[in-house]
């Protein structure tokens, strides 16, 4: 599935999630942000980058494993990106919707 | 003569032995098993246990009797694997040399990783049911209770029997029903996944029948403290549910040793090869069941085709041969919807459950994803199966390891 987002067409899955990762950049992920109601800070380009990473190196996701990180406490997590944290931030960073998730 | 252990003698541990006891020649080969329980349960059957389906004699025999002749069985606690030195050692201070591990230890309930479930209401207002006490104490809870709000939950996955905690709230219908007091109680299904279980195809299904038996759905809940003394869960979005009685699965997590050998994930399962079954770090030790970090269903069925698979993966590392890679995630479930009825689910890694017949294509007669009395008798076939076919060895006929794709309806299939 095609979707297009200012200049650019991305493919996307049923659900909106990108399928290509290297048509990922950081416009395309404000915009999906803003499709989500989410205005991007610092704080929320940190989330992206570190779940990206561990995406890159087939490391599971999971809301245990975000606790254990460090990067953020769950709370935070929820207060940015509120609704399904995983199942949002998973679909800015332009990775698969984790299984079992959030 | 070379040494072959077993760690675990549940569903997948007990298999493993039987299958390998024929197969390995005596004189050869030296096989024990180690579990420090002598009772061997019919997991499945905790699952009725809470509604008087099953007595508590049916889902517990001695595990000596399904232990072939021949094998060395052992019950004493493991306390290490050192897998540098082709060790295992016991509490008792013994220790056990091997040529080819198999661990088999299995998944266990951790309730004490959420705030509040393992306190002073535990297994008064606050029970699980995968395990034989907390089932037990259930059902004793039950049998008196005089109706209010029901919450069947699931705290994180994975956990052994995806499908388990929706059949109980379906049970749980019929249950109250029976009793003539199901509007006295409130059924609520809490699951920290977007739809009632973790493949699409199958959540549609289910989340009709959910809708039919009026259980209320709630998604998308990640718990983070059990309130025992305000009667509520509470998840990290704030969303409180009330509960009178809370049955919840707790976080699943493999066995402690696996964690104290450092041999575990986050969770304490093992990381094995998903289509071979030998372990990522050891070229001689093999893991099957819910012991292993596959992206598979925790349940007896899979590791019942496991353990085919992987009695011919050792029999080839015995000989030296390249490790077939053969294991494709097949499960096979009876869902439970109470109602004398059940639907049949079959699935693997990269196909969704769909509809069709079940074991012979156009023939049935079991039908796939869909509720009928035929299923509901499968399944209580299925005690008999297990304790006198299942965990002895014994094939069951037109069930293969693999997953078959005939007759069956396959749409759209992705990984």
């Amino acid at each position: 599935m095609d979707k297009t987002i200012g200049q650019a067409t991305i493919s996307v899955d049923q659900e909106g999630y990108l399928t290509d990762l290297s048509q990922w950049n950081k416009e395309i992920a404000t915009e999906i942000a803003k499709e989500q109601g989410i205005e991007m800070t610092d704080k929320h380009w940190e989330i992206i980058d570190y779940i990206q990473e561990k995406y890159k190196n087939e490391e599971p996701l999971s809301i245990r494993g975000i606790k254990k990180s460090g990067v953020i406490n769950i709370k935070e997590f929820y207060a940015l990106f509120p609704g399904g944290p995983l199942k949002k931030a998973t679909m800015i960073a332009g990775i698969p919707k984790p299984k079992s998730c959030i | 003569m070379k040494n072959l252990v077993i760690l675990g003698a549940g569903t997948a541990g007990t298999m493993m032995s039987n299958h390998l006891v024929s197969k390995l020649p005596k004189n050869e080969w030296q096989i024990t098993v180690v579990d420090q329980y002598k009772t061997h349960y019919y997991q499945p059957g905790f699952l009725f246990l809470p509604f008087d389906i099953y007595t508590t004699k049916q889902v517990k025999k001695k595990g000596a009797k399904f232990i072939p002749k021949g094998v060395n069985y052992i019950n004493e606690k493991i306390e290490l694997i050192q897998p540098d030195d082709n060790k295992v050692l016991l509490e008792n201070g013994t220790e056990l040399a091997y040529d080819i591990l198999i661990i088999a230890t299995g998944t266990k309930i951790a309730p004490e990783e959420v705030e509040g479930m393992k306190g002073p209401e535990w297994h008064k207002s606050v029970f699980d049911f995968y395990t034989y006490e907390g089932s037990k104490a259930l059902r004793d809870k039950f049998r008196e209770w005089e109706g209010g709000k029901l919450v069947v939950h699931i705290t994180e996955m994975p956990i052994k029997c995806p499908v388990a905690p929706l059949e109980f709230a379906f049970l749980a219908d019929s249950y109250f029903k029976n009793k003539g007091m199901r509007d006295k109680v409130d059924i609520t299904f809490v699951t920290p996944l977007g739809g009632a279980f973790t493949k699409p195809k199958a959540t549609k299904a289910l989340h009709h029948l959910l809708t039919d038996k009026g259980i209320k759905e709630v998604t998308d809940f990640n718990i983070e403290r059990v309130d025992y003394e305000n009667n509520k869960i509470i998840d990290y979005a704030e969303t409180e549910v009330p509960y009178d009685i809370l049955v919840t699965v707790p976080t699943n997590m493999g066995d402690a040793l696996i964690e104290r050998s450092g041999m575990g994930d986050d969770l304490n399962f093992v990381p094995t090869n998903k289509a071979t079954l030998q372990t990522e770090d050891h070229e001689n030790i093999f893991a099957l069941g819910d012991a292993t970090n596959l992206p598979a269903s925790k349940a007896g069925s899979v590791a019942h085709f496991e353990a085919e698979i992987l009695t011919e993966n050792i029999l080839r590392y015995i000989n030296g041969e390249p490790l077939k890679e053969e294991f494709d995630g097949h499960a096979n479930c009876f869902i439970e919807t109470g109602g004398g009825k059940a639907l049949l689910i079959d699935f693997n890694y990269t196909h969704e459950p769909v509809e069709g017949t079940f074991p012979f294509p156009g023939v049935g007669p079991l039908n796939l994803l869909k509720e009928s009395r035929t299923n509901h008798m499968g399944k209580m076939a299925f005690r008999w199966i297990y304790w006198n076919m299942l965990i002895k060895g014994i094939h069951i006929p037109f069930v293969s390891a693999t997953m078959s794709e005939k007759g069956k309806h396959f749409e759209e299939t992705e990984a």
